[in-house]
């Protein structure tokens, strides 16, 4: 997959040049996928990785607010679209439908195979370069845009999805749908991170498990995936992404911070067995 | 693509497959053959079936997680306290199907003899089952789901919705555009990452002409239970609901604030209105309840509840 090389009279594909490619895959809306795929992003980042981030989630492109690229231009190569740089050493590249909307209150109400027609686009025309990793940021669900995000992805050989859940109940019902999605679609599964995972009052320091407790580790278990690690609730998270800060950089003492590094860093040293 | 994306002009449009959105999706052909022009019959049939019930609303967000299926779970919960009152509670997320988990139901449809439930989820066997099915058959199966059930007399018939703007969300509007719905209740948290979907279904229900009864905004701050400090875990750093609702002028019904025998009850499949009957939450989430049914059956012109 790596440098797949230029036949003769036709373009490069521009997936060629990216390494690895990871899907963030839940099920359940709301339990932090964007989130996840923006900081391990930031953390493959800090690891001295170029990153990439596909945001395939038409209804509600969350990332270009997370990565404080809101409202930036998207120019085209003869290679297709160039995806827009997010910080100065052009290290992490974002590609977003945020980035083709006129007004970012205006609802896209695309049916089924419109979106699946552009998400081949996104998968096809980008032109991303070299990069370490790409991480493709999924909308919740099992329907037009993740099979046709696998199945535009399938001649690049992802490296695998990354299950997002929170404990309680209701999300891992989901993501066990999500699971049997990958099964049957044949994507693998490098495990799952549970997000929401308790929450330590800034005041007191009592720990409590708002979203309920457990879901994630036990859903692993059964589904004989690893278990990549809990993400707890932290306040500053949420609000460096609503300011599309760093936060692997500026909060290193946060609870979260040790999780999330700790997530890429699996990821890391999970990868070269993946390729297998 | 060289264009900004316009919206598809839906199958059924004259402009079905000749609008310059058209160009390049894969129905292009089908829809300019003009097969989809023909107003759908079902339409009718469903208007039909609507007949018997009185109260219409959906239950939308754009953005996920906010907990849309826990507010439709327990709105029909209260309002099915009174016994005289018949609810009716139907899960269209296809592929998500949260309801009969929060409703504690494995497959019976009625959770008390005046509120029953329909939800894709009784249809699966296993709860490993995925139903990964293109926006067409998801269509379809809401279709069914309004059409073939029979709703009896009902006073309240809540929609619950999967997040987005999307298939499920045109054609439940679409289907149900003879049978008048009342309005749609839209959920969201404090921050700007939800604010920014739930600006846009406010628009796609101003775009469908689907009035806003108003916003709830959940998980609104979270009450240690220790030392009884608030924290907002999730900022509302650009407002939150109320700032938009001031923006866009729509009605802020209430807010809610998290409270960890909500997730614990909709584990179990139970009412958070028994579990904890005092909890700031279930105050909040009883006085959203009564703003709603106040909307649905006005004992006032409804100019003067709007400035009340």
């Amino acid at each position: 997959m790596a440098g797949a090389g230029e036949l003769a009279g036709a373009e490069p594909g521009n997936l060629s040049g990216v390494r690895h490619i990871i899907l963030v895959l839940s099920g359940k809306g709301g339990v932090g996928k964007s989130t996840i795929s923006t900081e391990l992003a930031l953390a493959l980042r800090h690891e001295g990785k170029k990153v990439g981030i596909l945001d395939v989630d038409l209804c509600g492109p969350s990332i270009p607010r997370m990565l404080r690229a809101q409202g930036k231009a998207v120019h085209q190569c003869d290679s297709g679209w160039v995806p827009v740089f997010v910080d100065q050493e052009q290290s992490i590249s974002l590609m977003s439908v945020g980035f083709l909307l006129e007004n970012p209150d205006e609802a896209v109400v695309w049916r089924g195979p419109k979106k699946s027609a552009l998400i081949k686009q996104f998968v096809s025309d980008v032109a991303w370069g070299e990069l370490d990793y790409l991480v493709v940021d999924t909308p919740p669900g099992t329907s037009d845009e993740h099979m046709a995000t696998v199945e535009a992805l399938r001649p690049y050989r992802p490296l695998g999805a990354l299950m997002v859940t929170t404990p309680q109940a209701v999300s891992v019902g989901d993501v066990r749908r999500e699971l049997t999605f990958c099964r049957k679609t044949g994507l693998q599964v490098m495990g799952v991170v549970e997000n929401m995972s308790g929450f330590a009052c800034p005041h007191c320091a009592a720990c409590t498990n708002i979203f309920s407790r457990g879901g994630g580790e036990e859903l692993a278990r059964r589904a004989g995936v690893p278990f990549l690690g809990s993400v707890p609730l932290d306040p500053e998270l949420s609000r460096s992404l609503e300011e599309g800060r760093d936060f692997i950089q500026e909060f290193p003492k946060s609870p979260a911070f040790s999780a999330l590094t700790s997530i890429a860093r699996e990821i890391l040293n999970a990868t070269p067995a993946l390729l297998s | 693509m060289e264009e900004v994306p316009h919206d598809c002009p839906g199958a059924d449009s004259t402009q079905a497959g000749r609008g310059p959105s058209c160009q390049g999706c894969p129905n292009q052909r089908l829809c300019a053959s003009g097969a989809g022009a023909a107003p759908d019959p079902a339409i009718e049939e469903i208007k039909e079936k609507m007949k018997t019930v009185k109260h219409k609303i959906l239950i939308l967000s754009g953005k996920g997680g906010v907990g849309k299926s826990t507010f439709s779970a327990h709105l029909a919960h209260g309002l099915a306290e009174d016994e005289n009152t018949q609810v009716a509670l139907l899960d269209i997320d296809i592929c998500g199907p949260s309801i009969p988990k929060i409703m504690g139901l494995e497959g019976e449809q009625y959770v008390e003899d005046n509120l029953g439930v329909m939800s894709v989820g009784f249809l699966l066997s296993s709860p490993d089952d995925a139903v990964i099915w293109r926006g067409p058959k998801k269509n379809g199966m809401i279709k069914q789901f309004l059409r073939d059930v029979d709703w009896g007399d009902v006073d309240y018939l809540l929609v619950d919705t999967p997040p987005g703007t999307s298939d499920e969300h045109l054609s439940v509007v679409q289907y149900l555009a003879a049978a008048r719905i009342d309005g749609a209740v839209i959920v969201t948290t404090p921050q700007e990452v939800s604010l920014q979907d739930v600006r846009k279904e406010i628009n796609f229900c101003h775009k469908v002409a689907l009035p806003v009864i108003g916003v709830v905004e959940n998980m609104s701050g979270f009450v240690c239970p220790r030392c009884k400090k608030e924290s907002q875990i999730f900022p509302p750093t650009t407002g939150g609901a109320e700032g938009m609702c001031q923006d866009l002028k729509v009605p802020l019904l209430g807010k809610v604030p998290l409270d960890p025998h909500i997730g614990e009850s909709c584990d179990k499949g139970q009412s958070f209105f028994v579990e904890a009957p005092n909890s700031p939450a279930t105050l909040a989430y009883r006085s959203i309840i009564q703003k709603i049914q106040e909307f649905c059956t006005p004992r006032q012109p409804k100019e003067d509840l709007v400035s009340s």
